[in-house]
């Protein structure tokens, strides 16, 4: 992730409108769904770029709205009756072409080749009456003008390669023959059928066991190898963050928190709800007995979110900060090092030291 | 999740004194695999094959397996929603194997399943609000203050709000399914509940919140719970017990420390080293990490003998032909295999290691393969073989061949329910070894 521009209040500026050089650029996204219970801001204002051959993964609590974005990257919002009702602003950039603007169209053709995505939500990715093999088949076919043969031996080679038993018999079966985790494989399997440039993987190996996980993780770094895909990877699962990212975004209320490159993540985190992610992980190189930090309280409303700072209400040094600033005035993302962002109002020196004498002890 | 840690002294109290609320004997699930215009059966997937567990009152069993093995299978099945192959399943002593549903219907109240696809177990058409309140409805309960009272208590517990009660299913992030199905399984406070991957959609902080909430419940309530889940850091955190399942099998069922400590089952030793650890300087360290040779092999026609043993790095000849039975070899420790880990070998006899097992053991690390020596003749007689192949290093490598000796002289003399764990006398006899070779 290179730096979008130096200070915090740039990022929030008005996007400039012309291409920029990363391979995917989201800049000031905007995602709302009108309820009627009023508008839920899903994501607002959020701006990352990623290089080809990187992996950004994104973490945040669930409902932080990272979901959201992926499928805004996709083009999937204004599909079906939600399409109607969604209200969408920003700039996704995507190889120099803007996706928010385009013609549906055109995000079409682009989705299953040059970008793909892996659902969180396998069972609702696949349609119940059709065989894996023919939906596999299908996303091969749409881009490659090939025979179902030829297709179908790729369709095997590819369940092969996600770690499927007997492939050539389980093409033929029905998604709800699949255990969970070999559903989740199959349609990593169908994601990757085409080499695509841009992989979306949303939670792509939380339902399934660590073995199968480094292997999915293994095939993801093998695409990017071969194809110097760019991938942006979503996940709570913060081992596999630090096994596979580059650069690291940190959501809370459908708004960026901290962005870095994992080692500034993880190493000299800045913002205390990183804080608190990485003190309420159930760790297995430590002690049960060892106590963890969890974040209190609950997550905030996307409707009516909390005034100044989204995290106020459950952010232990809210007070540190002179007057009721944390209340009243959003943090905006700031530099606090090289290509590494937070949008907090506590000052480095408070930082730094709550950082390294309460929380990196206890990690 | 710090409050909800279970102490030791929870487990070792007397479990066995406790209840038994669930018993399952010889379990199998079979699904029948059909082909042609005659639809005549040609198979069968053997997703569950012949299990047995109990499960005591007020406790947490964990499962864990890898993909595909069967444990939501398993859970189903205990669940009485899909009916079993064989085998019996008893709860508070009822033989409920063969019920019907309407022998089943006031029992449906105390079991309940939390299912591993939020999406797909939520009816799309209904509003979270309906999808919760839906168990007071079908079971004609009504709650204190009321039903859209309580349902409204129920999300706040699972941390979603009231603004969350008028929306539709599609209208919800991931986690946020997962959360509005625990509350649905827990509305009518069941005794047993058997929850598919309760919380691997959640984010660690969520994740601690509903298992602080499962760990309340249980001691309010006496809640008793199976829960599946493939996170082997958060079975930790809250189970009793584990049962270790591969294909379709329990291979060991034992206590949450034993299990940790000392995994008997090279297939648990494997499962464990394989976690990874949120530390990216850490990245790459894999030397640590068994790696397992192979897929695993198609439940359909599961290997003979051990179906461990086409993985395994200890396999002998015993393991191809004969099946380990699940016994327990030391006080709630069970395990089905006949070179265990951490404890005296069942099967000394058999000293050679068949070719899978040297393709398998080419992929584990020495540490673990000096370790596995300790407690098996035929790798011992491997590694030993294969230094001696290398005659420039024998001089450094000798005292480690005779720690190996050592070792197994220590696990012979401390003969069977002996509780050092052999693996140590190899650690202190390397480092001997390593001063040897600085001299
Ligand atoms: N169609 C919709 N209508 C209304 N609200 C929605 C809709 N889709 C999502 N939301 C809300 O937007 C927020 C963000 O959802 P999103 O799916 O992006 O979360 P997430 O970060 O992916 O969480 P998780 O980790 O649980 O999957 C949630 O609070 C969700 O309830
Ligand atoms: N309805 C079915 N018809 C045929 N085969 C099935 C059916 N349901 C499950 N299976 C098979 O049974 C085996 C066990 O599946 P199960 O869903 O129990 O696995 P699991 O241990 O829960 O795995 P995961 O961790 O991936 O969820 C798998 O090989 C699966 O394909
Ligand atoms: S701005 Fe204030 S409330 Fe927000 S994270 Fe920083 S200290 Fe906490
Ligand atoms: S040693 Fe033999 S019985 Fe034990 S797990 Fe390996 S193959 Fe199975
Ligand atoms: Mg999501
Ligand atoms: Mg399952």
């Amino acid at each position: 992730m290179t730096e979008l521009s130096k200070t915090g209040a740039a990022l929030g500026e008005p996007a400039p409108g012309n291409a920029p050089d990363a391979f995917l650029a989201v800049r000031d996204l905007k995602v709302h769904f009108p309820t009627d219970d009023g508008l839920v801001k899903s994501v607002d204002g959020l701006s990352f770029q990623v290089e080809k051959g990187k992996t950004l993964c994104i973490v945040g609590e669930s409902g932080s709205g990272k979901s959201v974005t992926s499928l805004a990257i996709m083009g999937l919002h204004r599909l079906g009756a939600q399409g109607k009702h969604v209200q969408m602003s920003g700039e996704i950039w995507l190889d120099g072409k803007e996706l928010v603007s385009a013609d549906p169209d055109e995000v079409r053709r682009l989705r299953g080749r040059e970008m793909a995505m892996i659902f969180q939500d396998p069972l609702s990715a696949m349609h119940p009456y059709y065989t894996i093999g023919n939906q596999i088949v299908e996303a091969y076919r749409v881009h490659n003008d090939v025979s179902k043969k030829v297709a179908r031996k790729r369709a095997i080679e590819m369940l092969d390669r996600v770690g499927i038993p007997e492939p050539n018999k389980r093409v033929d079966g029905y998604p709800h023959e699949f255990s969970g985790g070999m559903r989740q494989r199959a349609m990593i399997a169908m994601a990757l059928v085409n080499n695509p440039e841009l992989l979306i993987a949303d939670e792509p190996t939380t339902a399934l066991d660590v073995t199968v996980q480094a292997q999915i993780l293994d095939l993801i770094r093998d695409l990017q190898k071969e194809f110097g895909s760019a991938v942006v990877l979503i996940t709570h699962d913060l081992g596999v963050v630090a096994e596979i990212a580059d650069d690291v975004l940190v959501m809370y209320g459908g708004r960026c928190v901290e962005r870095g490159s994992v080692d500034d993540v993880f190493e000299r985190p800045q913002h205390p709800y990183t804080w608190g992610l990485l003190g309420s992980m159930p760790r297995i190189d430590r002690e049960t007995s060892e106590r963890l930090i969890p974040v209190k309280g609950q997550p905030p409303s996307l409707i009516n979110v909390p005034s100044g700072c989204a995290f106020h209400p459950r952010c232990p040094y809210a007070d540190i900060p002179k007057g009721d600033v944390t209340r009243t005035v959003r943090p905006e993302l700031q530099q606090v090092g090289g290509g590494h962002f937070s949008a907090c109002h506590l000052s480095p020196e408070d930082r730094t030291r709550i950082w390294t004498e309460e929380i990196a002890p206890k990690l | 999740m710090s409050e909800t840690k279970k102490t030791d002294a929870d487990v070792t109290a007397a479990p066995d004194e406790r209840e038994i609320l669930l018993k399952v004997e010889g379990l199998q699930k079979h699904f029948p695999i059909r082909k042609g215009v005659l639809q005549r059966q040609v198979g069968a997937v053997k997703a569950v094959d012949g299990i047995d567990f109990e499960v005591r009152k007020g406790e947490t069993l964990g499962v864990v397996g890898e993909s595909g093995c069967g444990k939501s299978t398993m859970g189903r099945v205990i669940t009485r929603l899909q009916e079993p192959t064989g085998g019996s399943i008893h709860f508070e002593g009822q033989d409920i194997t063969r019920l019907n549903a309407a022998g089943m219907r006031p029992l449906r109240r105390d079991i309940q399943m939390i299912f591993q696809d939020p999406y797909g177990s939520l009816n799309p058409r209904h509003t979270i609000g309906g999808i919760v309140s839906a168990p007071f409805r079908l079971q004609d309960v009504e709650p204190e203050g009321g039903v859209k009272k309580e349902v409204q208590r129920l999300l706040e517990l699972v941390g979603l709000s009231p603004e969350h009660f008028n929306r539709y299913p599609h209208e919800f992030s991931g986690g946020q399914r997962q959360r509005i199905g625990i509350a649905r399984a827990l509305a009518l406070k069941p005794k047993l509940v058997v929850a598919d991957e309760p919380v691997s959609a959640l984010d660690v902080s969520i994740q601690a919140q509903v298992v602080n909430l499962m760990d309340d419940l249980q001691e309010e309530l006496g809640l008793t719970y199976v829960i599946i889940a493939h996170d082997l850091s958060v079975v930790r955190h809250v189970s009793d017990r584990i049962a270790v399942m591969y294909l379709g099998k329990i291979v060991e069922l034992a206590d949450r420390t034993a299990l940790y400590e000392a995994p008997m089952h090279p297939y648990t030793k494997a499962l464990m080293s394989a976690v990874p650890v949120p530390d990216p300087k850490r990245r790459g360290a894999k030397s640590e990490r068994i790696l397992l040779r192979g897929d695993v092999p198609s439940p359909i026609s599961p290997p003979s003998g051990c179906r461990f043993h086409t993985r395994c790095w200890k396999a002998t000849e015993i393991c191809r032909t004969t099946e380990p039975q699940l016994i327990e070899l030391r006080p709630g420790q069970r395990v089905a295999c006949h070179h265990p880990e951490n404890f005296e070998d069942q099967a000394p006899q058999d000293t050679v290691l068949l070719s899978v097992a040297k393709e398998a053991a080419s992929l584990v690390a020495e540490e673990v393969l000096a370790e596995s020596a300790a407690t098996s003749a035929a790798v011992a007689a491997e590694v030993e073989g294969s230094q001696e192949a290398e005659p420039s290093e024998t001089s450094a490598e000798k005292p480690a061949a005779e720690a190996t000796a050592d070792a197994e002289a220590t696990s012979a003399k401390t003969g069977p329910g002996a509780r050092t764990a052999p693996a140590t006398g190899v650690q202190e006899a390397k480092d001997d070894g390593q001063e040897s070779t600085d001299e």
